[in-house]
């Protein structure tokens, strides 16, 4: 039974809401604002109509090639999750169907190698990295994000995995399935909602990811949260160039994200609150 | 039903996830170990060698070492608070009947998807900003003098920009955990006449107890090693105003090639860290265990 709602309360509820909700969302709606504006306008004081036109965008392009960091961005996070998955799939099928007495000490050990603080590590990596040849190449920043997000990839996996009920599988073993079979035809399609979630999630984490892929990087392997952060020492006013190139950097995740945002809550939080 | 055959085809499946994280943690970490007992610098290795526990007395003399690490705790309490409280607060606010609650989710969680060094640029130039920023315009529109954030409130211009990326994460995951509330046992209550306040002590607040362990324990995780924020607001100053722990260890090492002294800042950095996860991994490991 609904409560009933008076239209006064659901008045205020809205207007509240709506208000908090715009104020939280305002440094990204100005940002977007600002690109459209001349550098002139940009810094002319508080503006939010702005004049619409594309310039700063075909100069951020045409100065800095934004596409390659772009592409970078792009095949970074897609390359590293379908890593994590292919490395992650077999340990969170395993765990969630036949666990064993360690089981749960083995998914929170996993989880605690993400509390190691990335700056303690640093300059090891940064040798390991430069004595392989792996420094600013794609393939080695692929292994680095593959590796800080395995964790998070297992145990959404593993609380996706255990939502399968068990009897299916026994009872297509006793139909006489070999193991092949009850992986292709049983357990994959009941699981491909489950990690299409956790790619989801992954590649948002990866393309947001801002230490490694600063620190290990220079030019040929740089993704976006590179390229933004060598906007941090100013030459000069550009406030609109720098409204482009967030507003370019941020939108695609954006938008994903949004569709996202029930996978969100289950992911990050292991499966506790659904 | 798992025969031998099974359980070791368990153990192979698992092997490829346990070895590699495994190595991750242990090979850079014993690295770190080492170069922190070593006095090493790429530029100038005439003095290398084997230093005892002397880079360490020097981490620890340096008056940076104490700020950052006060500096880490701050970052990560002041975050907390703000955004574990704020969070409940939207989150009840949202959970209320209204007009376009869809729009209003999106419009909230937005921030989270927005990369660090993009969230701490635009609040740099475009909010914080002494003369072009937003804050400057409402402050010289009431006729008063615009604020230095980041010269003179650095830490706390920093916490904003953190909590800003962080509350909308919060106030999702209780907002979520609010909505799993059995709509009947609400009503109940309020047939019993339970107010507002004692609902939400008696039967919300425990309710979401879970939620909110599961939000302390993921951002103390981000939130110990806050960098990129720090990186391009401030670079760490005035002095060491704004400088972390993790900020710290890398100056030490990437900008002044101590790597001796960065290595024992960093094994410093993960005993701290592995205090503070002591702690957030009992009380989650108890809530999960359900």
């Amino acid at each position: 039974m609904a409560r009933a709602v008076t239209t006064q309360h659901k008045t205020i509820a809205t207007a509240a809401a709506w208000i908090v909700a715009l104020l939280i969302f305002f440094p990204i709606l100005y940002t977007v604002i600002t690109s459209f504006k001349s550098e002139q306008e940009a810094i002319q004081g508080f503006n939010l109509f702005p004049s619409g036109t594309m310039e700063s965008y075909s100069e951020v392009q045409a100065q800095s090639g934004y596409f390659k960091f772009f592409l970078n961005s792009v095949l970074l996070s897609v390359g590293s999750t379908i890593l994590a998955l292919l490395v992650a799939i077999p340990a969170a099928w395993s765990m969630a169907f036949s666990p064993g007495k360690w089981t749960k000490d083995i998914l929170m050990w996993m989880l605690s190698t993400k509390m190691m603080p990335a700056v303690a590590v640093l300059f090891p990596m940064y040798l390991i990295f430069r004595d392989t040849g792996l420094l600013d190449s794609r393939i080695g920043l692929m292994i680095m994000l593959m590796l800080i997000n395995l964790p998070i990839v297992v145990w959404m996996l593993y609380t996706y995995f255990r939502e399968i009920p068990g009897e299916i599988l026994e009872a297509a073993r006793m139909d006489g399935a070999s193991l092949w079979n009850e992986i292709v035809y049983v357990l994959t399609p009941m699981a491909i909602p489950g990690i299409a979630s956790t790619m989801l999630l992954n590649i948002i984490l990866a393309w947001n990811e801002a230490f490694w892929t600063i620190r290990l990087t220079t030019t040929e392997a740089a993704p976006l949260t590179a390229f933004i952060s060598s906007f941090s020492s100013p030459q000069g006013l550009f406030w609109a160039k720098l409204s482009a190139a967030s507003t370019l950097a941020i939108a695609p995740i954006l938008i994903m994200g949004w569709f996202s945002q029930k996978q969100l809550v289950r992911g990050l939080t292991f499966g506790a609150v659904k | 039903m798992a025969t031998q055959q099974t359980r070791s085809l368990a153990r192979f499946m698992m092997a490829p996830s346990v070895v590699l994280l495994f190595v991750w943690m242990i090979v850079p970490l014993a690295f770190t170990l080492w170069f922190s007992f070593q006095q090493y610098n790429p530029l100038n290795p005439i003095r290398d060698g084997f230093v005892g526990f002397s880079n360490y007395a020097l981490f620890y003399s340096n008056p940076a070492f104490l700020q950052s690490i006060l500096n880490t705790l701050t970052i990560v309490v002041a975050v907390l608070l703000i955004t574990v409280i704020g969070g409940i607060m939207l989150a009840l606010l949202i959970d209320q009947p209204m007009w376009g609650q869809g729009i209003v989710r999106i419009l909230v969680i937005s921030p989270f998807f927005v990369m660090p060094p993009v969230a701490a640029l635009v609040w740099k130039n475009m909010i914080m900003h002494p003369q072009y920023g937003v804050f400057a315009d409402i402050a010289r529109f009431f006729g008063g003098q615009p604020i230095d954030w980041f010269g003179q409130y650095p830490l706390t211009a920093i916490i904003i920009i953190v909590a800003w990326q962080w509350l909308p994460f919060a106030t999702l995951i209780l907002l979520t955990s609010l909505q799993s509330l059995d709509g009947e046992q609400k009503e109940a209550a309020e047939m019993d006449g339970a107010g507002f306040v004692s609902r939400f002590i008696y039967l919300t607040l425990p309710h979401m107890s879970r939620a909110i362990t599961v939000v302390i324990l993921i951002q103390t995780i981000f939130l110990l090693s806050v960098y990129a924020e720090i990186l391009v607001t401030t670079n760490g100053g005035p002095g060491y105003a704004s400088t972390n722990l993790p900020f710290l260890v890398y100056q030490k090492a990437l900008l002044e090639f101590k790597i001796g002294q960065a290595s024992a800042g960093g094994v410093i950095a993960v005993i701290l860290a592995n205090i503070v996860a002591f702690f957030a991994m009992r009380a989650v490991g108890k809530n999960l265990d359900k």
